[in-house]
């Protein structure tokens, strides 16, 4: 007996040692399963059920219907074209200022490398909105100031079109890339492309032969993480999109919804779209693999050396002015169109100082509808930030340090929901909590909720096993040998240990679901709108004044959080 | 022999938002001939790596000018400046800088793909290459699946392949452990001696640059120091930051009164050195452990005060004045800890007080 525990203890199973038949490490790894099984395998396994089969039987009708119909292949083609084109156009713009700032002597550098992450805070949407309003071929004001300036008959521009979804995607995507690369560059060790140049290579030749293939990785991770959001993406489809009937496969599958009112026959439809859907992605996820696996480099820099930077010369000033432009088409102008529209009187008048008022604030203050949904947006979010931090940590505290049988599993379940697209994991959660399996939350805020934790679990589940794969197991072991109990040692070593990573985890997840738009139109009831639903429901029955003012707010909202954030996470101690 | 490498007036001045304008290098005036193997020798943030990399022409020059094998390649004044890979240099990195997405084939074939060579000749100068650095048969293997030592192999392939005539190693031993060291100091030497390359080394290590070099330069907060042979400079060491940097040193404050000197804290018992003309006052003497000649009958009368039996030596620390000097001794040589003993100064170096300002300067540096 006493020799056959000696030998548990050679595995380091110290928690196993206690001797209690059930403690709390088995507690946490069943309710870890327990909460994945409810929160991702029901709703995948729902709709894969609900496609395929109806009243019991197989029954592949309404997936041939759904699937063939002449709609829907242009929806898949239009989805196809957006992805693929704002991958290649995004990744192309990210790698060009990832390099302009990663290695050439441009000025202002830290500066614009934080101005390039902003449009990664902001929703998309509140891009389309703006750049709708300026370039929309139907009054957008810089069509029609053109038009009466230049003499034209037509708008030169026109937003509603797959290349305006296009263009406003890619200004919001291309910092996937940009980010991915620019850290390549910096961990980068520059003697490796200093030999380059002592073996005689050019400056042109070491970027071809030796830059370019060492961040080949970063930038196929970058370029995947785009194509994937892409694909999945419904906002800047939806708001430039739907005026000319141009459809992608989240907003036509939106749009059946939308139109059966919630009838279980319209959910079917949606659900063997959003089939179609997870195929689009799974075929990008494969390619990710596929990709990734062709392995990534040592390239961590061994002596702290500065990059050697590449003399622009007489290309300094364009291209820092061309930097600069683009800023500002992608960070400021949506911004300040967004504040100024706000301000206006009616949707259409000119935007002079004449026509602006503060009804449109005073018109959110005074609406039941406006601030229910920014309470609802408040509660969800700290709620479902608050919950999947702990769950998250409690999730990676057993793939990480009690490693049960099926760890992997776990694993793979927790970052599952985050490659399924926003709007399939929304028709699944309707199929499993709208009484197919007794339970009916459809219609209140709890269906949200639980939809927020599927998609956004996985945030502060891997920002927590970051942090816990540094807490040595020795750290433990010491509170042990101390005489502290193995609850005691969790709860006054391992929890304050990895604080930060929990406190960086509720941001993780309390930001993207203040702007959450995409399960959140799919899942909202009468009292239940979010911030994103009733800026969205405000624009489309034509009061764009009041939905730009909630969404200034909703910016400010935003900057404030991420300034909180940027200062807890600056003064944060190291583990 | 001809001057391969000439630094004249060669001065770079860094600025960073913490510290304003440093001068990493100042003024560094330098001759290094053909095929002598020739040491930057200096504590971290001297200028010695600075320096490599303005030859290397990875770094401007804030003044003066370079020239190499005769050819002018940077000068402030004429605004000229080659770029590292029209300098025909070959280089060596400390973190080894082997391409990792290229087998050993195609790293030391990669000079000579860019000079556009014969593949018959690429093939058959890498397998060279490849021989004279023990890698032969791993043309296909890549740097991921090699030890430290194998992947600094491939680094030296790579740079001698093109046969250059000025070589360049930027610390290229410190990250491999000490066994191999050695044995890659012996296999650098033989190449040089096989292909006749001048080399420049940069080094942290005294022991090191003893070793491998003909003529060394030391340097310290951006100044050198002293230029001359290993023997040279360990044996008239010009400031006690040299005397300190090269080999063990034991250093004493002392006191010049007319011809006597006294250690500091003890103004009754004269040191028995002889005092060199022009001395008065604070001085500080510099000796080696191994220079003092600890015995019972002459010199300087004192106490042992701890005893350390060394692998080599003994080891005795002995009072004088308010200091302790350390002796080293062959272990025959015997005293008990509290025993009387007498000390004679062998051989020892003046040197004026150092002031508390480059103390300060030094750890400033230190922080770049």
């Amino acid at each position: 007996m006493k020799f056959g525990m000696m030998q548990r203890q050679g595995s380091s199973d110290l928690a196993a040692l206690d001797g209690k038949t059930f403690n709390l490490d088995k507690a946490m790894t069943i309710i870890s399963f327990i909460l994945l099984l409810i929160i991702v395998v029901i709703p995948i396994f729902m709709i894969v059920y609900n496609a395929f089969f109806y009243k019991g039987r197989l029954d592949l009708e309404m997936f041939r219907t759904v699937v063939f119909s002449k709609d829907n292949i242009s929806a898949i083609t239009n989805t196809v074209i957006i992805g693929v084109s704002v991958t290649v156009v995004g990744t192309i713009i990210g790698l060009f200022y990832a390099w302009l700032l990663g290695r050439s002597d441009i000025p202002c550098k830290s500066l614009m490398r934080a101005l390039f992450m902003i449009p990664y805070m902001f929703p998309p949407f509140f891009g389309a909105m703006a750049w709708d309003m300026l370039l929309s071929g139907r009054g957008g004001y810089v069509n029609t100031w053109l038009m009466t300036h230049l003499g034209l008959t037509a708008p030169p521009f026109n937003i509603n079109s797959l290349g305006g979804i296009i263009f406003v995607e890619v200004s919001y995507y291309f910092p996937f890339v940009f980010m991915q690369v620019v850290s390549a560059l910096e961990r980068m060790d520059p003697t490796l492309e200093e030999s380059a140049r002592i073996a005689g290579a050019s400056q042109s030749t070491v970027i071809r032969r030796i830059t370019l293939p060492l961040v080949t990785p970063a930038i196929s991770a970058g370029a995947l993480l785009i194509l994937i959001s892409s694909l999945a993406h419904f906002g800047v489809p939806a708001i430039l999109g739907f005026s000319k009937q141009i459809y992608t496969l989240p907003t036509v599958i939106y749009a059946y919804i939308d139109r059966a009112g919630g009838s279980f026959e319209g959910i079917r439809q949606g659900a063997a779209l959003s089939i179609l859907l997870v195929f689009v992605v799974t075929m990008a996820l494969i390619l990710q693999k596929i990709v990734l696996s062709s392995g990534s480099y040592d390239i961590i820099k061994g002596k702290s050396m500065r990059p050697t930077l590449i003399k622009l010369r007489g290309a300094k000033y364009p291209l820092l002015l061309l930097a600069i432009v683009t800023l500002i088409l992608i960070v400021l102008v949506p911004l300040i169109m967004i504040f100024l529209e706000g301000l206006v009187k009616a949707y259409g008048l000119p935007l002079v100082p004449e026509n602006f008022t503060l009804d449109n604030f005073k018109a959110i203050a005074s609406s039941k509808q406006t601030l229910d949904a920014i309470r609802n947006s408040l509660f969800l979010s700290i709620s479902a930030g608050v919950l999947c931090m702990f769950l998250g940590v409690m999730i990676a505290y057993v793939v990480i340090k009690i490693k049960p049988k099926g760890k992997e599993i776990l694993e793979m379940l927790s970052v599952l929901p985050y490659s399924i697209p926003g709007t399939v994991l929304a028709i699944g959660v309707i199929l499993s909590w709208s009484g197919q399996l007794g339970i009916n939350l459809y219609n209140t805020v709890w269906i949200i909720l639980v939809a927020y934790m599927a998609r956004y679990l996985s945030f502060s589940m891997k920002s927590a096993s970051a942090s816990l794969q540094q807490v040595h197991p020795s750290l433990e072991e010491a509170a042990r040998a101390c005489g502290a109990s193995h609850t005691e040692s969790l709860k006054d070593i391992t929890l304050p240990l990895i604080r930060p990573a929990m406190i960086a985890g509720f941001f993780l997840i309390f930001l993207p679901s203040m702007r959450e738009l995409t399960t959140s139109i799919l899942l909202y009831g009468p009292y239940t709108r979010t911030l994103g639903v009733q800026i969205f429901a405000l624009r489309d029955s034509g009061q764009i004044p009041q939905a730009s003012a909630l969404a200034g707010i909703a910016i400010c909202i935003i900057i404030i959080c991420n300034a909180i954030v940027t200062h807890i996470t600056k003064d944060k101690r190291g583990v | 022999m001809e001057n391969q490498i000439v630094l004249r007036h060669v001065t770079k001045r860094f600025t960073t938002k913490k510290l304003g304008t440093i001068t990493a290098v100042n003024n560094f005036n330098l001759e290094v001939r053909e095929g002598e193997c020739f040491s930057f020798l200096g504590p971290s943030g001297c200028g010695k790596t600075t320096t490599l990399r303005m030859i290397a022409g990875f770094e401007d020059l804030s003044e003066g000018e370079i020239e190499l094998c005769g050819r002018l390649v940077s000068s402030k004044d004429q605004h000229l400046y080659v770029p590292p890979e029209e300098r025909g240099l070959g280089m060596v990195f400390q973190a080894f800088a082997v391409w990792p997405h290229m087998n050993i084939f195609d790293n030391v074939a990669f000079p000579l793909q860019i000079r556009k060579l014969s593949q018959t000749e690429i093939r058959e100068r890498v397998k060279e290459a490849l021989h004279h650095t023990s890698l032969d048969g791993m043309e296909e293997v890549y740097p991921s699946d090699l030890s430290g030592g194998q992947q600094q192999r491939i680094a030296l392939a790579r740079a001698i392949v093109t046969n250059p005539k000025v070589m360049l190693l930027d610390e290229p031993l410190s990250n491999l452990d000490p066994k191999l060291r050695e044995s890659m100091r012996f296999e650098i030497k033989a190449l040089q001696r096989k292909f006749g390359f001048t080399i420049i080394f940069v080094t942290h290590d005294q022991s090191e640059a003893m070793a491998i070099s003909d003529r060394m330069m030391v340097c310290d907060m951006g100044n050198i120091v002293q230029v001359g042979t290993p023997e040279e400079l360990y044996n008239k060491p010009r400031t006690r930051f040299v005397h300190n940097f090269l080999g063990q040193s034991t250093f004493l404050h002392v006191v010049v009164k007319g011809d006597k000197v006294y250690a500091r804290g003890d103004m009754d018992q004269p040191l028995p050195i002889p005092v060199p003309p022009n001395i008065q006052g604070e001085m500080v003497i510099a000796t080696r452990p191994n220079e003092l000649d600890l015995n019972r009958t002459t010199g300087f009368k004192s106490r042992i005060e701890n005893r350390i039996f060394l692998t080599d030596t003994t080891q005795y620390l002995v009072r004088v004045g308010d200091q302790l000097l350390t002796i080293q001794t062959p272990h025959r040589i015997t005293f008990a800890e509290g025993e009387a003993c007498c000390i004679r100064f062998v051989k020892v170096m003046w040197y004026p007080e150092e002031d508390e300002k480059a103390a300060e300067e030094r750890a400033k540096r230190q922080t770049i």
